[in-house]
């Protein structure tokens, strides 16, 4: 029988490799690893909802009288401002990385002005729209996609304000703690990005 | 190696009550995911009673045909979501992994913990809708129209619990990707794990690609039930073949969530009682990947009578007959493995041999089912739940039983009386292959599946597989008897019973709460087996490559 006495626990190979690790309890941080790991999750479920309206499309004809056709100037324009808050966003990561939480804060409530007009757009859009959320199978799922769209924007919006309210001076966001800055970017870019393939699909196809 | 316990300071509750604390310690969490799904595993095990049981006359007498189908899609229910996903991997995965990768806990403990917590409350609600208000009754897919029409207030609670069980899944899986790729102790090479850290990995990548596509999907569908859309509801103009799209997405991949693990745990048990390297490491790694990939792109398989066009009926089934490929190599590694090993028959190797004896039955019964003519003529038979069963409970739940009688030395420092464990697996395996086999004859003469009453000419037969079901029933007690006496009275294990090399074993057992006392062990062989120590190769990643070394005695 193999002893256990083991020539697999190698101590000086243990040892050597022990010199490249970073410390026994303050290993790296990996929480942005799994938040990234986490928003491929979120970015499927999008993707199975625009495989839906996509399939519902191409194989379910509307009742006579309606159609797939939506207004696009509001769209558009919301599109912009989306696009534009990702910029002030990455903007105000660039300031913290430079200790300037004055102007970090400035950049972050400009964000969360874009981010919180689109919402604003966004609203009025659903009270101009003529048809409601069962009238039929595009409408449902019109809203459905743009809803739950909404609401990543919501949360990233409040996660926004708890940042902004955290990288105040001697706030707990700091050179030495950017995790919750950069977590929230990552998440912002993240439903900026599903915007921009949803407008496409949605808007535009 | 002798290691002592030294009492760590901490604010946890010790003893007995961490089991029932909001522990963030992998191997207590991983107790209570094999603990609480084996009480899920009896609920549903009671549920599959009682549909064996009103399956004993053809005629709708023991229960009511409602609530035979409420039964039923409860045992399905509590049966994949609350006893075969969580334990196979929450259970088996929070326990081993962080040893496997040479870490003190998971990448996110508390995550972990959160994942856990979120199963218990959810098993409950859906549990307890069968008291308050009827359960769902549409099945564990709960297709619509079907689950339109159905009673709403059930269905309802199977779509919130089931959502909270895919939730808790999604977190489970980025804590399992995060640890193996991320926490691996320095030196140790991809190559190098143990090969249930490798199924882990790809049912982690299945969970997380696959599981939030059908949390929206069941959203849409509740949707449709409460706000009276039609997504899936050709009433109101919907489709409700997406719907099926949509669901197999997620649930066949959840057929290699569920199995997956259940390989890599055989790839970790055979080679300890063999005496052997596992045979083909390289090739084993592939093929799991490559069951990664073709898992998710043959879920139409099950939709063979959906309408489905011919180049689509074409494609699917192709692809469905290639997971054959790597999952042979599997099946002939292991074989590879065993062959010429110092094979111990104990309870362990017993069911790990039963699981490749019922697994190669469900999976060639699997490709005749991925053959669309074949496919239409038992569709929604009982073929299909001979195949199926073949496949979760030859297959997976055999390895469960295996691993608890692999790891139970580990975990509590005794071993399990192995008359008893014997005894436990001829009943299991005589009642399993009694119940499920005679299944695939009604399949064929057309007995349909979900159905509370049946053509009188299948009465015998049906009475053979109720007779099985009783033997299962019954294999249960040995068991449970033996994990509870063993656990007081138990003969000491020491802290490596098997001569184990894979890392969780070189520690004290049970191991201490952050794993080692002093430096992880460094393994750059898990199998190093039947190799005189001086002889081994460290340098080598493989056990494929010190199986071409040739064998030396020990």
């Amino acid at each position: 029988m193999t002893s256990i006495s083991d020539p697999n626990l190698n101590p000086a190979a243990a040892a050597a490799a022990h010199e490249h690790d970073s410390g026994e309890h303050g290993h790296a941080d990996h929480r942005m690893f799994g938040l990234a790991t986490f928003l491929v999750a979120d970015g499927m479920t999008f993707a199975g909802f625009f495989a839906a309206y996509l399939t519902f499309r191409a194989v379910n004809p509307l009742p006579s009288g309606h159609n797939y056709e939506l207004e696009l100037l509001l769209p558009t324009i919301n599109t912009l401002l989306l696009l534009a808050s990702s910029f002030t966003f990455h903007r105000a990561g660039a300031a913290l990385r430079r200790s300037n939480h004055g102007l970090c804060q400035r950049w972050l409530l400009v964000t969360a002005l874009l981010g919180f007009s689109f919402l604003a757009g966004q609203m009025k859009e659903y009270f101009s729209l003529p048809f409601g959320l069962t009238d039929n199978l595009f409408a449902s799922t019109f809203y459905a996609i743009t809803g739950f769209h909404g609401l990543h924007v919501t949360l990233g919006g409040l996660m926004i304000l708890i940042v902004w309210w955290q990288s105040r001076e001697g706030g707990r966001i700091s050179i030495n703690n950017q995790f919750p800055l950069e977590a929230a970017e990552l998440y912002w870019h993240f439903v900026d990005g599903i915007w921009v393939i949803l407008y496409g699909i949605l808007y535009l196809l | 190696m002798t290691l002592t316990l030294t009492p760590s300071p901490s604010l946890q509750p010790q003893g007995w009550l961490r089991y029932l604390s909001f522990s963030t310690d992998h191997k207590v969490i991983g107790l209570q995911y094999l603990v609480c799904g084996f009480l899920f595993y009896l609920v549903g095990g009671a549920l599959a009673g009682a549909i064996r049981t009103e399956l004993i006359t053809p005629i709708s007498d023991f229960l009511p045909r409602e609530t035979y189908n409420e039964v039923l899609t409860l045992h399905g229910t509590v049966m994949i979501f609350l006893w075969i996903v969580p334990v196979v991997n929450g259970a088996f995965g929070n326990y081993l992994i962080p040893f496997y990768v040479g870490a003190r806990d998971m990448a996110f403990p508390r995550l972990n913990a959160v994942a856990f917590w979120l199963i218990p409350p959810a098993g409950l609600l859906l549990i307890s809708s069968y008291f308050f208000a009827g359960a769902a009754q549409s099945g564990w897919t709960a297709y619509p129209p079907l689950s339109i029409t159905t009673p709403a207030t059930g269905q309802i609670i199977w779509i919130l619990s089931v959502l909270l069980l895919g939730g808790s899944s999604i977190f489970g899986g980025i804590n399992f990707i995060a640890t193996i790729l991320k926490l691996r102790r320095p030196g140790l090479k991809l190559m190098q794990l143990p090969m249930y850290c490798w199924a882990m990995l790809g049912t982690s990548i299945l969970v997380v690609l696959s599981t939030p596509v059908l949390a929206g999907t069941l959203v849409l569908l509740s949707f449709d039930i409460i706000a009276h859309t039609g997504f899936f509801n050709p009433a109101l103009g919907g489709n409700a073949v997406v719907y099926q799209h949509l669901f197999w997405f997620y649930s066949h991949p959840a057929v290699y969530i569920m199995v997956l693990p259940a390989f890599g745990l055989v790839s970790e048990i055979l080679p300890v009682h063999a005496r052997k390297p596992l045979f083909g490491y390289t090739t084993m790694v592939y093929s799991i990947m490559a069951i990664v990939f073709l898992g998710l792109i043959v879920w139409a398989h099950h939709m063979f009578t959906s309408g489905t066009p011919p180049w689509m009926r074409l494609f699917f089934t192709i692809a469905t007959a290639f997971i054959a490929v790597p999952t042979g190599i599997k099946f002939f590694n292991w074989l590879a493995t065993l062959w010429g090993g110092k094979i111990s028959l104990n309870t362990a190797m017993l069911f790990c041999c039963g699981f490749i004896v019922n697994f190669v039955f469900g999976g060639i019964t699997g490709v005749a089912l991925a053959q669309v003519p074949f496919d239409i003529h038992v569709h929604d038979t009982y073929f299909v739940v001979g195949h199926f069963h073949y496949i979760v409970y030859g297959g997976t739940v055999f390895v469960i039983f295996a691993s608890i009688y692999h790891w139970y030395p580990k975990v509590t420092g005794r071993l399990l009386n192995e008359p008893l464990g014997q005894l436990h697996f001829w009943l299991t395996f005589v009642g399993f292959n009694l119940c499920f086999a005679p299944q695939h004859w009604l399949g064929l003469n057309g007995m349909p599946r979900r159905v509370a009453e049946y053509d009188p000419q299948f009465t015998l037969i049906n009475q053979f597989s109720s007779a099985g079901a009783l033997l299962m029933a019954i294999s249960t007690l040995p068991f449970l008897i033996n994990v509870v006496i063993s656990a007081f009275n138990g003969a000491p294990s020491g802290d490596n019973p098997w001569n184990a090399l894979t890392p969780e074993w070189l520690t004290s057992s049970p191991p201490p709460v952050e794993n080692w006392i002093g430096e992880p062990p460094l393994v750059h062989e898990p199998y190093g087996y039947g190799q005189k120590p001086g002889q081994l190769n460290l340098e080598s990643t493989s056990g494929r490559e010190l199986w071409s070394l040739g064998q030396t005695e020990e």
